[in-house]
Protein backbone atom coordinates (compact mmCIF):
# COMPACT_ATOMS: atom_id res chain seq x y z
CA UNK A 1 0.00 0.00 0.00
CA UNK A 2 2.69 2.38 1.05
CA UNK A 3 4.79 1.57 -2.00
CA UNK A 4 1.86 2.37 -4.30
CA UNK A 5 1.38 5.68 -2.53
CA UNK A 6 5.06 6.50 -2.98
CA UNK A 7 4.88 5.50 -6.66
CA UNK A 8 1.88 7.78 -7.25
CA UNK A 9 3.56 10.63 -5.41
CA UNK A 10 6.74 10.13 -7.44
CA UNK A 11 4.75 10.09 -10.68
CA UNK A 12 3.03 13.36 -9.81
CA UNK A 13 6.32 15.01 -8.87
CA UNK A 14 8.00 13.77 -12.05
CA UNK A 15 5.21 14.99 -14.29
CA UNK A 16 5.11 18.36 -12.55
CA UNK A 17 8.88 18.62 -12.86
CA UNK A 18 8.80 17.93 -16.58
CA UNK A 19 5.78 20.19 -17.14
CA UNK A 20 7.48 23.08 -15.37
CA UNK A 21 10.72 22.45 -17.18
CA UNK A 22 9.06 22.43 -20.60
CA UNK A 23 7.09 25.56 -19.74
CA UNK A 24 10.29 27.33 -18.74
CA UNK A 25 11.90 25.95 -21.87
CA UNK A 26 9.34 27.61 -24.17
CA UNK A 27 10.19 30.93 -22.52
CA UNK A 28 13.94 30.37 -22.63
CA UNK A 29 13.84 29.25 -26.24
CA UNK A 30 11.91 32.32 -27.33
CA UNK A 31 14.21 34.58 -25.35
CA UNK A 32 17.43 33.04 -26.69
CA UNK A 33 16.09 32.95 -30.23
CA UNK A 34 15.35 36.65 -29.90
CA UNK A 35 18.81 37.41 -28.51
CA UNK A 36 20.44 35.57 -31.40
CA UNK A 37 18.42 37.74 -33.79
CA UNK A 38 19.32 40.98 -31.95
CA UNK A 39 15.80 41.22 -30.52
CA UNK A 40 14.58 41.22 -26.93
CA UNK A 41 11.87 38.54 -27.00
CA UNK A 42 8.95 38.28 -24.58
CA UNK A 43 9.68 40.59 -21.64
CA UNK A 44 6.34 42.21 -20.79
CA UNK A 45 4.57 39.61 -18.61
CA UNK A 46 6.02 39.74 -15.12
CA UNK A 47 9.70 40.40 -14.33
CA UNK A 48 11.78 39.77 -17.49
CA UNK A 49 8.66 38.22 -19.02
CA UNK A 50 9.03 35.20 -16.77
CA UNK A 51 5.27 34.66 -16.54
CA UNK A 52 4.96 34.39 -20.32
CA UNK A 53 4.49 30.57 -20.22
CA UNK A 54 1.57 30.98 -17.81
CA UNK A 55 -0.02 33.54 -20.11
CA UNK A 56 0.54 31.21 -23.04
CA UNK A 57 -1.10 28.28 -21.28
CA UNK A 58 -4.12 30.36 -20.24
CA UNK A 59 -4.46 31.65 -23.79
CA UNK A 60 -4.15 28.24 -25.42
CA UNK A 61 -6.75 26.69 -23.10
CA UNK A 62 -9.33 29.33 -23.96
CA UNK A 63 -8.73 29.15 -27.70
CA UNK A 64 -11.44 27.83 -29.96
CA UNK A 65 -10.92 24.29 -31.13
CA UNK A 66 -11.45 23.70 -34.82
CA UNK A 67 -11.80 20.28 -36.40
CA UNK A 68 -11.84 20.39 -40.22
CA UNK A 69 -15.12 19.34 -41.83
CA UNK A 70 -13.84 16.18 -43.51
CA UNK A 71 -11.40 15.17 -40.82
CA UNK A 72 -11.48 11.79 -39.15
CA UNK A 73 -12.67 13.04 -35.79
CA UNK A 74 -11.58 10.05 -33.72
CA UNK A 75 -8.05 9.91 -35.05
CA UNK A 76 -7.82 13.69 -35.08
CA UNK A 77 -8.46 13.70 -31.33
CA UNK A 78 -6.38 10.60 -30.67
CA UNK A 79 -3.20 11.81 -32.39
CA UNK A 80 -2.13 14.54 -29.91
CA UNK A 81 -3.00 12.18 -27.03
CA UNK A 82 -0.66 9.54 -28.45
CA UNK A 83 2.11 12.09 -28.94
CA UNK A 84 1.81 13.39 -25.41
CA UNK A 85 1.40 9.91 -23.92
CA UNK A 86 4.56 8.64 -25.59
CA UNK A 87 6.53 11.74 -24.67
CA UNK A 88 5.55 11.33 -21.03
CA UNK A 89 6.04 7.57 -20.94
CA UNK A 90 9.66 7.72 -22.08
CA UNK A 91 10.99 9.40 -18.98
CA UNK A 92 9.37 6.83 -16.71
CA UNK A 93 12.48 4.66 -16.81
CA UNK A 94 14.91 7.56 -16.67
CA UNK A 95 16.72 7.80 -13.33
CA UNK A 96 17.39 11.44 -12.46
CA UNK A 97 19.40 10.66 -9.34
CA UNK A 98 20.36 7.72 -7.17
CA UNK A 99 18.15 7.49 -4.09
CA UNK A 100 16.58 9.38 -1.24
CA UNK A 101 16.59 7.90 2.25
CA UNK A 102 13.53 8.83 4.29
CA UNK A 103 12.86 7.09 7.64
CA UNK A 104 15.44 4.46 6.78
CA UNK A 105 13.60 3.64 3.56
CA UNK A 106 15.29 3.92 0.23
CA UNK A 107 13.37 5.69 -2.51
CA UNK A 108 14.93 5.38 -5.94
CA UNK A 109 14.71 8.51 -8.04
CA UNK A 110 13.17 6.70 -10.99
CA UNK A 111 9.53 6.02 -11.75
CA UNK A 112 9.89 2.46 -13.02
CA UNK A 113 13.15 0.67 -12.24
CA UNK A 114 13.07 -1.55 -15.32
CA UNK A 115 16.13 -3.64 -16.09
CA UNK A 116 15.65 -3.20 -19.84
CA UNK A 117 15.17 0.57 -19.63
CA UNK A 118 17.35 1.08 -22.65
CA UNK A 119 15.14 -1.10 -24.87
CA UNK A 120 11.98 0.44 -23.42
CA UNK A 121 13.15 3.92 -24.39
CA UNK A 122 14.02 2.88 -27.93
CA UNK A 123 10.70 1.08 -28.35
CA UNK A 124 8.56 3.93 -27.02
CA UNK A 125 10.36 6.75 -28.81
CA UNK A 126 9.62 5.06 -32.12
CA UNK A 127 5.95 4.87 -31.11
CA UNK A 128 5.90 8.66 -31.06
CA UNK A 129 5.75 8.72 -34.84
CA UNK A 130 2.20 7.30 -34.66
CA UNK A 131 0.91 10.54 -33.20
CA UNK A 132 2.49 12.52 -36.00
CA UNK A 133 1.40 10.15 -38.76
CA UNK A 134 -2.18 9.86 -37.51
CA UNK A 135 -2.50 13.62 -37.15
CA UNK A 136 -1.37 14.08 -40.75
CA UNK A 137 -3.66 11.37 -42.03
CA UNK A 138 -6.77 12.41 -40.11
CA UNK A 139 -6.54 16.14 -40.86
CA UNK A 140 -7.58 15.66 -44.52
CA UNK A 141 -5.06 18.28 -45.56
CA UNK A 142 -2.32 17.77 -48.12
CA UNK A 143 0.27 19.70 -46.09
CA UNK A 144 -0.47 17.70 -42.96
CA UNK A 145 -0.22 14.46 -44.91
CA UNK A 146 3.09 15.47 -46.50
CA UNK A 147 4.46 16.42 -43.11
CA UNK A 148 3.33 13.13 -41.64
CA UNK A 149 4.87 11.15 -44.50
CA UNK A 150 8.15 12.93 -44.04
CA UNK A 151 8.03 12.41 -40.30
CA UNK A 152 7.51 8.68 -40.60
CA UNK A 153 10.21 8.24 -43.24
CA UNK A 154 12.63 10.36 -41.23
CA UNK A 155 11.95 8.62 -37.92
CA UNK A 156 12.36 5.14 -39.42
CA UNK A 157 15.64 6.15 -41.05
CA UNK A 158 17.15 7.67 -37.95
CA UNK A 159 15.78 5.14 -35.49
CA UNK A 160 18.30 2.62 -36.81
CA UNK A 161 21.40 4.73 -36.31
CA UNK A 162 20.01 5.91 -32.97
CA UNK A 163 19.75 2.36 -31.71
CA UNK A 164 23.05 1.24 -33.22
CA UNK A 165 24.98 4.15 -31.77
CA UNK A 166 23.76 3.10 -28.35
CA UNK A 167 24.97 -0.48 -28.87
CA UNK A 168 28.50 0.87 -28.53
CA UNK A 169 27.56 2.43 -25.20
CA UNK A 170 26.04 -0.82 -24.01
CA UNK A 171 29.19 -2.69 -25.01
CA UNK A 172 31.40 -0.25 -23.12
CA UNK A 173 29.22 -0.07 -20.01
CA UNK A 174 28.22 -3.74 -20.00
CA UNK A 175 24.60 -3.15 -19.05
CA UNK A 176 21.29 -2.09 -20.57
CA UNK A 177 20.02 -0.71 -17.29
CA UNK A 178 20.23 3.06 -17.48
CA UNK A 179 21.39 3.71 -13.93
CA UNK A 180 24.07 1.02 -14.39
CA UNK A 181 25.21 2.77 -17.58
CA UNK A 182 25.44 6.04 -15.67
CA UNK A 183 27.29 4.45 -12.76
CA UNK A 184 29.83 2.90 -15.14
CA UNK A 185 30.79 6.45 -16.16
CA UNK A 186 31.82 7.55 -12.68
CA UNK A 187 35.45 7.90 -13.72
CA UNK A 188 35.51 8.26 -17.49
CA UNK A 189 32.53 9.42 -19.49
CA UNK A 190 31.36 7.37 -22.43
CA UNK A 191 31.94 10.25 -24.83
CA UNK A 192 35.68 9.57 -24.55
CA UNK A 193 35.20 5.87 -25.40
CA UNK A 194 32.52 6.52 -27.99
CA UNK A 195 33.10 9.89 -29.72
CA UNK A 196 31.69 8.66 -33.02
CA UNK A 197 28.73 7.08 -31.28
CA UNK A 198 28.11 10.38 -29.49
CA UNK A 199 27.98 12.35 -32.72
CA UNK A 200 25.72 9.79 -34.41
CA UNK A 201 23.42 9.73 -31.39
CA UNK A 202 23.28 13.52 -31.22
CA UNK A 203 22.44 13.88 -34.91
CA UNK A 204 19.82 11.13 -34.70
CA UNK A 205 18.29 12.76 -31.65
CA UNK A 206 17.93 16.00 -33.58
CA UNK A 207 16.09 14.05 -36.26
CA UNK A 208 13.97 12.15 -33.75
CA UNK A 209 12.79 15.29 -32.01
CA UNK A 210 12.04 17.02 -35.34
CA UNK A 211 14.34 19.91 -34.53
CA UNK A 212 16.18 21.99 -37.08
CA UNK A 213 18.07 21.11 -39.27
CA UNK A 214 15.77 18.08 -39.52
CA UNK A 215 12.38 19.72 -38.96
CA UNK A 216 11.01 18.60 -42.31
CA UNK A 217 7.70 17.40 -40.82
CA UNK A 218 7.00 21.01 -39.86
CA UNK A 219 8.97 22.90 -42.50
CA UNK A 220 6.92 26.08 -42.24
CA UNK A 221 8.04 27.65 -45.56
CA UNK A 222 6.80 24.64 -47.53
CA UNK A 223 4.15 22.90 -45.44
CA UNK A 224 2.44 25.72 -43.50
CA UNK A 225 2.97 23.94 -40.18
CA UNK A 226 3.27 20.35 -41.35
CA UNK A 227 1.43 17.68 -39.44
CA UNK A 228 -0.18 20.07 -36.93
CA UNK A 229 -1.52 22.53 -39.53
CA UNK A 230 -5.13 21.66 -38.73
CA UNK A 231 -4.76 21.71 -34.97
CA UNK A 232 -5.78 24.51 -32.64
CA UNK A 233 -6.38 25.12 -28.99
CA UNK A 234 -5.17 22.63 -26.44
CA UNK A 235 -4.69 19.88 -29.05
CA UNK A 236 -2.04 22.00 -30.67
CA UNK A 237 -0.78 22.67 -27.17
CA UNK A 238 -0.46 18.92 -26.63
CA UNK A 239 1.77 18.59 -29.70
CA UNK A 240 3.81 21.54 -28.57
CA UNK A 241 4.18 20.13 -25.08
CA UNK A 242 5.11 16.71 -26.49
CA UNK A 243 7.78 18.31 -28.65
CA UNK A 244 9.37 20.11 -25.72
CA UNK A 245 9.09 17.09 -23.44
CA UNK A 246 10.84 15.08 -26.15
CA UNK A 247 13.63 17.63 -26.27
CA UNK A 248 14.11 17.43 -22.51
CA UNK A 249 14.05 13.62 -22.50
CA UNK A 250 16.41 13.53 -25.45
CA UNK A 251 18.95 15.79 -23.82
CA UNK A 252 18.66 13.86 -20.56
CA UNK A 253 19.34 10.69 -22.54
CA UNK A 254 22.38 12.21 -24.24
CA UNK A 255 23.64 13.16 -20.79
CA UNK A 256 22.89 9.75 -19.32
CA UNK A 257 24.45 7.72 -22.12
CA UNK A 258 27.47 9.82 -23.01
CA UNK A 259 28.08 12.67 -20.60
CA UNK A 260 28.26 10.81 -17.32
CA UNK A 261 24.69 11.39 -16.13
CA UNK A 262 24.75 12.92 -12.67
CA UNK A 263 28.52 12.77 -12.18
CA UNK A 264 30.21 16.12 -11.84
CA UNK A 265 33.10 16.49 -14.30
CA UNK A 266 36.55 15.47 -12.95
CA UNK A 267 35.74 15.60 -9.22
CA UNK A 268 33.81 13.21 -7.08
CA UNK A 269 31.49 15.46 -5.08
CA UNK A 270 29.14 12.78 -3.80
CA UNK A 271 31.41 10.60 -1.64
CA UNK A 272 30.87 11.06 2.07
CA UNK A 273 27.81 13.24 1.61
CA UNK A 274 24.44 12.67 3.22
CA UNK A 275 22.54 10.50 0.64
CA UNK A 276 19.62 12.94 0.50
CA UNK A 277 21.85 15.92 -0.12
CA UNK A 278 23.83 14.05 -2.74
CA UNK A 279 20.59 12.96 -4.45
CA UNK A 280 19.48 16.58 -4.74
CA UNK A 281 22.90 17.57 -6.05
CA UNK A 282 22.72 14.74 -8.56
CA UNK A 283 19.39 15.95 -9.89
CA UNK A 284 20.78 19.47 -10.23
CA UNK A 285 23.94 18.32 -12.00
CA UNK A 286 21.97 16.00 -14.29
CA UNK A 287 19.51 18.68 -15.32
CA UNK A 288 22.30 21.24 -15.59
CA UNK A 289 24.14 19.12 -18.12
CA UNK A 290 20.89 18.45 -19.98
CA UNK A 291 20.22 22.21 -20.08
CA UNK A 292 23.55 22.72 -21.83
CA UNK A 293 22.51 20.15 -24.44
CA UNK A 294 19.19 21.97 -24.84
CA UNK A 295 21.11 25.20 -25.34
CA UNK A 296 23.05 23.40 -28.07
CA UNK A 297 19.70 22.45 -29.62
CA UNK A 298 18.78 26.14 -29.75
CA UNK A 299 22.14 27.25 -31.14
CA UNK A 300 21.91 24.64 -33.88
CA UNK A 301 18.38 25.79 -34.65
CA UNK A 302 19.61 29.27 -35.52
CA UNK A 303 22.81 28.15 -37.24
CA UNK A 304 21.97 25.40 -39.71
CA UNK A 305 19.45 25.63 -42.54
CA UNK A 306 16.91 22.87 -43.08
CA UNK A 307 18.05 19.79 -44.98
CA UNK A 308 16.40 18.85 -48.24
CA UNK A 309 14.45 15.58 -48.12
CA UNK A 310 16.95 13.65 -50.25
CA UNK A 311 19.90 15.07 -48.29
CA UNK A 312 18.24 13.96 -45.09
CA UNK A 313 17.77 10.44 -46.41
CA UNK A 314 21.31 10.29 -47.77
CA UNK A 315 22.77 11.42 -44.46
CA UNK A 316 20.70 8.88 -42.58
CA UNK A 317 21.23 5.82 -44.75
CA UNK A 318 24.57 6.40 -46.42
CA UNK A 319 26.55 8.16 -43.72
CA UNK A 320 25.14 7.61 -40.25
CA UNK A 321 24.03 3.99 -40.61
CA UNK A 322 27.35 2.61 -42.01
CA UNK A 323 29.24 4.73 -39.51
CA UNK A 324 27.15 3.35 -36.66
CA UNK A 325 27.68 -0.22 -37.86
CA UNK A 326 31.42 0.39 -38.14
CA UNK A 327 31.40 1.87 -34.67
CA UNK A 328 29.72 -1.24 -33.25
CA UNK A 329 32.23 -3.46 -35.06
CA UNK A 330 35.27 -1.53 -33.84
CA UNK A 331 33.95 -1.31 -30.30
CA UNK A 332 33.26 -5.04 -30.29
CA UNK A 333 36.71 -5.88 -31.63
CA UNK A 334 38.44 -3.65 -29.11
CA UNK A 335 36.35 -5.14 -26.33
CA UNK A 336 37.36 -8.67 -27.34
CA UNK A 337 41.03 -7.95 -27.96
CA UNK A 338 41.68 -5.91 -24.81
CA UNK B 1 37.02 34.51 -63.35
CA UNK B 2 33.50 35.48 -64.15
CA UNK B 3 32.22 34.71 -67.58
CA UNK B 4 29.46 36.78 -69.10
CA UNK B 5 27.48 35.87 -72.14
CA UNK B 6 24.62 37.69 -73.77
CA UNK B 7 21.79 35.53 -74.94
CA UNK B 8 19.60 38.38 -76.05
CA UNK B 9 17.60 38.73 -72.86
CA UNK B 10 19.78 38.80 -69.82
CA UNK B 11 23.38 38.44 -68.87
CA UNK B 12 24.04 35.23 -67.02
CA UNK B 13 26.97 35.01 -64.73
CA UNK B 14 28.59 31.69 -64.11
CA UNK B 15 28.91 30.92 -60.41
CA UNK B 16 32.27 29.54 -59.39
CA UNK B 17 32.09 27.03 -56.58
CA UNK B 18 35.06 25.85 -54.60
CA UNK B 19 35.11 22.26 -55.77
CA UNK B 20 37.95 20.68 -53.87
CA UNK B 21 37.06 20.79 -50.22
CA UNK B 22 39.71 19.42 -47.94
CA UNK B 23 39.01 16.59 -45.55
CA UNK B 24 38.10 18.78 -42.59
CA UNK B 25 35.63 20.75 -44.66
CA UNK B 26 34.08 17.58 -46.03
CA UNK B 27 33.64 16.19 -42.54
CA UNK B 28 31.22 19.10 -42.06
CA UNK B 29 31.52 19.13 -38.28
CA UNK B 30 34.32 21.73 -37.85
CA UNK B 31 32.38 24.07 -40.11
CA UNK B 32 29.28 23.54 -38.00
CA UNK B 33 31.24 24.47 -34.89
CA UNK B 34 32.44 27.64 -36.60
CA UNK B 35 28.83 28.49 -37.36
CA UNK B 36 27.73 27.70 -33.82
CA UNK B 37 30.38 30.00 -32.38
CA UNK B 38 29.16 32.83 -34.61
CA UNK B 39 25.59 32.22 -33.46
CA UNK B 40 26.75 32.14 -29.84
CA UNK B 41 28.60 35.44 -30.13
CA UNK B 42 25.48 36.99 -31.63
CA UNK B 43 23.64 36.53 -28.33
CA UNK B 44 25.71 39.23 -26.64
CA UNK B 45 25.43 41.83 -29.40
CA UNK B 46 23.41 44.98 -28.68
CA UNK B 47 19.71 44.71 -29.43
CA UNK B 48 17.85 46.90 -31.90
CA UNK B 49 14.43 46.69 -30.30
CA UNK B 50 12.55 49.86 -29.29
CA UNK B 51 10.25 48.98 -26.39
CA UNK B 52 7.65 51.07 -28.14
CA UNK B 53 5.08 52.42 -25.73
CA UNK B 54 7.85 53.09 -23.19
CA UNK B 55 10.52 54.29 -25.58
CA UNK B 56 9.32 56.28 -28.55
CA UNK B 57 11.13 56.79 -31.78
CA UNK B 58 12.21 60.40 -32.32
CA UNK B 59 11.85 61.07 -36.03
CA UNK B 60 14.39 63.22 -37.89
CA UNK B 61 13.40 66.56 -39.44
CA UNK B 62 12.88 64.92 -42.82
CA UNK B 63 10.10 62.72 -41.40
CA UNK B 64 6.61 63.25 -42.84
CA UNK B 65 4.07 62.81 -40.05
CA UNK B 66 0.57 64.22 -40.02
CA UNK B 67 0.21 67.61 -41.77
CA UNK B 68 -0.51 70.58 -39.48
CA UNK B 69 -1.23 74.29 -39.89
CA UNK B 70 1.48 76.65 -38.66
CA UNK B 71 0.48 79.39 -36.19
CA UNK B 72 2.88 82.34 -35.96
CA UNK B 73 4.29 82.77 -32.48
CA UNK B 74 4.14 86.60 -32.37
CA UNK B 75 0.66 87.18 -33.76
CA UNK B 76 -1.01 83.96 -32.71
CA UNK B 77 -2.73 83.75 -36.09
CA UNK B 78 -2.40 80.92 -38.59
CA UNK B 79 -0.27 81.67 -41.64
CA UNK B 80 -2.78 80.13 -44.04
CA UNK B 81 -4.40 82.55 -46.53
CA UNK B 82 -6.88 79.97 -47.81
CA UNK B 83 -5.60 80.03 -51.39
CA UNK B 84 -6.72 76.44 -51.76
CA UNK B 85 -3.57 75.22 -53.53
CA UNK B 86 -3.09 72.40 -51.06
CA UNK B 87 -6.63 71.18 -51.60
CA UNK B 88 -6.04 71.44 -55.35
CA UNK B 89 -2.76 69.49 -55.34
CA UNK B 90 -3.78 66.82 -52.85
CA UNK B 91 -3.74 63.52 -54.79
CA UNK B 92 -5.99 61.83 -52.27
CA UNK B 93 -8.50 64.70 -52.10
CA UNK B 94 -8.11 64.77 -48.35
CA UNK B 95 -8.13 68.54 -47.80
CA UNK B 96 -11.13 70.84 -47.76
CA UNK B 97 -10.68 74.61 -47.41
CA UNK B 98 -13.40 77.22 -47.10
CA UNK B 99 -12.04 80.79 -47.33
CA UNK B 100 -13.36 83.96 -45.71
CA UNK B 101 -12.25 87.60 -45.48
CA UNK B 102 -10.53 89.10 -42.48
CA UNK B 103 -9.50 92.56 -41.18
CA UNK B 104 -5.88 91.38 -40.79
CA UNK B 105 -3.08 92.23 -43.25
CA UNK B 106 -3.39 88.87 -45.02
CA UNK B 107 -7.03 89.72 -45.91
CA UNK B 108 -8.07 86.07 -46.29
CA UNK B 109 -8.19 83.24 -43.78
CA UNK B 110 -9.58 79.70 -43.79
CA UNK B 111 -12.97 79.66 -42.13
CA UNK B 112 -12.90 75.90 -42.36
CA UNK B 113 -9.81 73.75 -42.88
CA UNK B 114 -10.32 70.01 -42.73
CA UNK B 115 -8.00 67.11 -43.48
CA UNK B 116 -9.49 63.67 -43.68
CA UNK B 117 -6.78 61.54 -42.08
CA UNK B 118 -8.27 58.37 -43.54
CA UNK B 119 -7.54 59.76 -46.99
CA UNK B 120 -4.21 61.47 -46.33
CA UNK B 121 -1.26 59.55 -47.77
CA UNK B 122 1.46 61.68 -46.14
CA UNK B 123 2.99 62.59 -49.51
CA UNK B 124 3.76 66.14 -48.40
CA UNK B 125 2.63 67.76 -51.65
CA UNK B 126 0.46 70.24 -49.74
CA UNK B 127 3.53 71.37 -47.84
CA UNK B 128 5.56 71.64 -51.03
CA UNK B 129 2.97 73.69 -52.89
CA UNK B 130 2.11 76.10 -50.04
CA UNK B 131 3.31 79.64 -50.85
CA UNK B 132 3.03 80.80 -47.22
CA UNK B 133 4.78 77.83 -45.55
CA UNK B 134 1.53 77.51 -43.67
CA UNK B 135 0.98 73.77 -43.85
CA UNK B 136 3.89 71.49 -42.89
CA UNK B 137 4.38 67.85 -42.02
CA UNK B 138 4.81 67.34 -38.29
CA UNK B 139 6.66 64.53 -36.51
CA UNK B 140 3.49 63.03 -35.15
CA UNK B 141 2.94 59.42 -36.20
CA UNK B 142 0.53 58.12 -33.58
CA UNK B 143 -2.92 58.59 -35.04
CA UNK B 144 -5.84 56.83 -33.42
CA UNK B 145 -9.52 57.24 -34.09
CA UNK B 146 -12.53 55.06 -33.46
CA UNK B 147 -14.93 56.41 -36.12
CA UNK B 148 -14.82 57.92 -39.58
CA UNK B 149 -16.09 61.26 -38.25
CA UNK B 150 -13.27 61.41 -35.74
CA UNK B 151 -10.75 60.94 -38.54
CA UNK B 152 -11.60 64.31 -40.07
CA UNK B 153 -9.28 66.76 -38.37
CA UNK B 154 -10.55 70.33 -38.20
CA UNK B 155 -8.70 73.54 -37.33
CA UNK B 156 -8.84 72.71 -33.63
CA UNK B 157 -6.50 69.77 -34.15
CA UNK B 158 -4.44 71.17 -37.01
CA UNK B 159 -3.30 74.52 -35.58
CA UNK B 160 0.20 74.17 -34.13
CA UNK B 161 2.53 76.95 -32.92
CA UNK B 162 5.58 77.49 -35.14
CA UNK B 163 7.92 77.00 -32.17
CA UNK B 164 6.91 73.36 -32.05
CA UNK B 165 7.69 72.89 -35.74
CA UNK B 166 11.09 74.59 -35.75
CA UNK B 167 12.91 71.44 -36.92
CA UNK B 168 10.73 70.99 -39.96
CA UNK B 169 10.66 74.67 -40.92
CA UNK B 170 14.45 74.84 -40.81
CA UNK B 171 14.69 71.65 -42.81
CA UNK B 172 12.36 73.05 -45.47
CA UNK B 173 14.33 76.28 -45.74
CA UNK B 174 17.56 74.29 -46.13
CA UNK B 175 16.22 71.98 -48.78
CA UNK B 176 14.50 74.60 -50.95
Amino acid sequence: MESILIAILKAIIFILLFLTFSAVLTYVERRISAFIQDRLGPNRVGPFGLFQPIADVVKIIFKEEIIPANADRTLHTLAPIISLFVAYSVFAVLPIGEKLVIDGKEIKLVLADVNVGFLYILALSSLGVYGVTLSGWSSNNKYSLLGALRASAQMISYELSLGLSLVGVVLVSGSIQIDEIIRSQANVWNIFYQPVGFIIFLVSVFAETNRLPFDLPEAEPELVAGYHTEYSGMKFGAFYLAEYTNIITASLLVTAFFLGGWYFPFVDIYSGLNPNLSAILQVIVFFGKASLIIFLFMLVRWTLPRFRYDQLMRLGWQVLLPLALLNVLVTGLVKILL
Amino acid sequence: MTQTKIDGRAKTREIKRKANLNLLERLYLPEIFKGLSITFRQIFKPKFTFEYPDVKWQPPASFRGRPVLVVDDETGVERCVACGLCARVCPALAIEVVADETELDKERYPKKFEINMLRCIYCGLCEEVCPEEAIVMSKEYELVFTSREEAIFGKDKLLTPASKLKDRLEFLRKMR
